[in-house]
């Protein structure tokens, strides 16, 4: 897992409450065999005319957008299905972070287990990040457990199981690995009738 | 200290953490199919690592297969999908049984089959009906895709151990009623969820009468009402069951002593204890959306209590004061890993013996796996279904989940012998109703549910 200490990058205000991982890539995506090549179908409802040609208007699509790192957005995102794939359409698109006013516990898990750091902030900080522009930056400081923007600092909350995790890089089969002495142990004692 | 049988399985298993935590728990079983797999493995490919234990690893297919044509895998994503997983299954060293091999099949009417669900296990797999393993005494539940790979790399699992739950089930069961009738009982008194947080564990008389595969459907719809996994004490039963099987223990005296002190030492050792009488109870059917939408089918259709019971019933095409004889069928479904072993299917033949189907239906008898297939051809079984006019097909998990070619069509009404009755999961606007294999076979026979305890067919 790529590890996440510190992000400088530009910005994507997709303002909406409620996106469901329906929304953040439909379903007839997960008859995939890989994690990766998803981000060209995500949003896919709204980043796509009935036509299949772009549309021009949603935030993702606009030139000045390319390249984003930084996903800000409203309440309750990645409610709906479990699936995981939702998550890894937003990293293969390129968004190390997203900035919410509140996650499914779902998704929260699966971002922890993808690199993919989701922060909570209120609706007043977010209201003021709403205001960036396509070539400013945010900073993201996770030791800090800050975002930065022009002169405006807002702190947010993390678990520190979680913060480690992502500084370190570490996914969760390095975490049981710290175990292995252990698990090899256990396996010598299993009772075994062959 | 007395303990119940789920808190004693777990104990063994605990590598590292405290209770009221996640604990590091070994896992003796990771069962593996085409569809939750391609990523996990891609994912150690990724990150340069091996499957820890391929020797406690076991691949089959079902999901994808076609039924009709085995060997010819007309979608795209789903031959792709399965050939991934033969690639798979050759780079990591799992064992695969796949397509026309001999011990092919739902992956978890296969485990058992082979001997490799086994009591005192903790059992895995990327599908939530692994509750079904549990009917040997195993601690048997479904994971996510990152969880499969983290078992395949590691062979463990984070899990916060559930609370307990004892379900009492008394009473002699009525002629013609069966454990998907119990179950299905069970889930129309006390709702979809009330397993949710829970280890279920099915004991009492009733159930120390059935065999492995009544117990088997019984747990695998643990997950129909909201629990991860169900369990049943190993007996007598489970150890005749898994003797003389392919990969049951070889020194079997020493594993059925171990075995043997697997049971809850008090009923008062549950977090939370149910009971359930089934001296009166009736064949049931389900006529919503839900599994617990359900009525004995003597009985009519319940009134419209909500607008889940309003939307249920304008999707299903029912209105409340019908019965279930009055429900029009135009196809059966006889399979699943709820009801696909050759109990199942034997039962179903007995009930359409020497008949025909009505002439609107269309039927679909999917055995489990290759093994029962060979089974009921060799006994005549496959035969009445034949004579019967029904199609007798290649095991698979069919149109259980119609991601497939066997899809229900929109607006039909299918009886079904599966376990789950959503909105489309037979198919695109399919109409489910849930029952015994009995039920199914002489719905299939009549054209409609009838009363299989009268004395017309007892
Ligand atoms: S038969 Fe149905 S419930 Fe069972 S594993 Fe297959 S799809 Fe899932």
């Amino acid at each position: 897992m790529e590890a996440f200490v510190r992000e400088t990058g530009r910005a994507v205000v997709i303002p909406n409450d409620n996106i469901n991982t329906d929304i953040i890539l439909p379903k007839q995506f997960l008859k995939n065999i890989l994690k990766t090549g998803f981000g060209k179908d995500l949003f896919f409802d709204w980043r796509y005319n009935a036509d299949g040609s772009l549309n021009e208007a949603f935030e993702l699509n606009k030139p000045a957008h390319q390249g984003a790192s930084i996903l800000i957005t409203g309440n309750d995102f990645g409610s709906g299905s479990s699936r995981e794939h939702a998550v890894w359409a937003l990293t293969d698109y390129g968004f190390r972070a997203v900035i919410g006013g509140g996650f499914s516990d779902i998704f929260y898990m699966n971002s922890t287990k993808n690199g993919l750091l989701p922060i909570v902030l209120p609706e007043e900080n977010r209201k003021i990040l709403r205001d960036v522009q396509a070539d400013e930056n945010i900073q993201i400081d996770l030791p800090e457990q800050t975002v930065t923007y022009k002169n405006y600092t807002f702190h947010f909350d993390i678990n520190s199981q979680w913060k480690e995790k992502f500084i370190n890089g570490e996914d969760d089969i390095d975490n049981t690995m710290k175990y292995e002495k252990l698990i090899a142990a256990f396996e010598k004692q299993r009772p075994n009738f062959g | 200290m007395s303990k119940t049988l789920f808190d004693k399985i777990w104990e063994k298993h605990v590598i590292t953490g405290e209770i009221g935590e996640a604990q590091l728990i070994y896992v003796d079983l990771h069962l593996v199919h085409e569809v939750t797999s391609p990523q996990p493995f891609d994912g150690l490919r990724s990150t340069n690592r091996r499957v820890r234990r391929p020797d406690l690893t076991f691949a089959t297919m079902d999901h994808n297969v076609p039924t009709k044509d085995i060997f010819n895998v007309q979608d795209q994503m789903s031959r792709l999908q399965m050939d991934t997983l033969v690639k798979n299954s050759k780079e990591f060293d799992i064992p695969l049984a796949s397509i026309g091999d001999d011990k092919q099949g739902i992956v978890h009417v296969v485990g058992p089959e082979r001997g490799l669900t086994q009591p005192a296990k903790v059992i895995v797999c990327g599908d939530s009906h692994t509750a079904t393993h549990g009917a040997f005494g195993a601690i048997a539940f479904g994971i996510g895709t990152s969880e499969v790979e983290h078992v395949l790399a590691t062979q463990t699992i984070w899990q916060v151990k559930p609370k307990t739950m004892g379900i009492k089930v008394t009473g002699e069961l009525p002629k013609n009623t069966y454990a998907k009738d119990i179950i299905m009982g069970i889930i129309a008194k006390y709702g979809v969820s009330f397993g949710v947080g829970y280890a279920i564990e099915f004991y009492g008389e009733t159930i120390e009468k059935l065999s492995m595969e009544a117990r088997m459907t019984m747990c695998n719809m643990s997950i129909e009402a909201g629990s991860k996994t169900g369990m049943v004490q190993p007996d007598q039963t489970t150890f005749d069951y898994i003797e003389g099987r392919e990969q049951a223990p070889k020194d079997f005296e020493a594993a059925k002593k171990y075995w043997s002190q697997f049971y809850t030492d008090n009923e008062s050792d549950f977090d939370e204890t149910l009971t359930f009488d089934v001296s009166n109870l009736k064949p049931m059917v389900t006529w919503g959306t839900n599994p617990g939408m359900a009525t004995p089918v003597d009985q009519s259709l319940p009134e419209i209590k909500d607008d889940n019971d309003a939307n249920a019933y304008e999707y299903i095409g029912l209105h409340p004061n019908m019965k279930p004889v009055d429900i029009n069928l135009d196809y059966i479904f006889i399979g699943s890993c709820t009801n696909s072993r050759y109990e199942d299917l034997e039962i179903a033949a007995n009930m359409m013996k020497g008949h025909h189907l009505a002439p609107n239906v269309t039927a679909w008898v999917v055995p489990g796996s290759r093994a029962i297939r060979n089974r009921a051809i060799k006994t005549g079984i496959a035969k009445i279904f034949e004579d019967a006019g029904c199609e007798w097909r290649e095991p698979g998990c069919s149109a259980c989940l119609a991601m497939n070619p066997d899809k229900i069509p929109a607006g039909k009404h299918v009886a079904s012998t599966s376990n789950r009755n959503f909105i489309g999961r037979q198919g695109a606007g399919s109409r489910t109703h849930l029952a015994s294999p009995a039920m199914v076979a002489a719905a299939g026979i009549a054209g409609h549910f009838v009363d299989i305890t009268t004395d017309e067919f007892v």
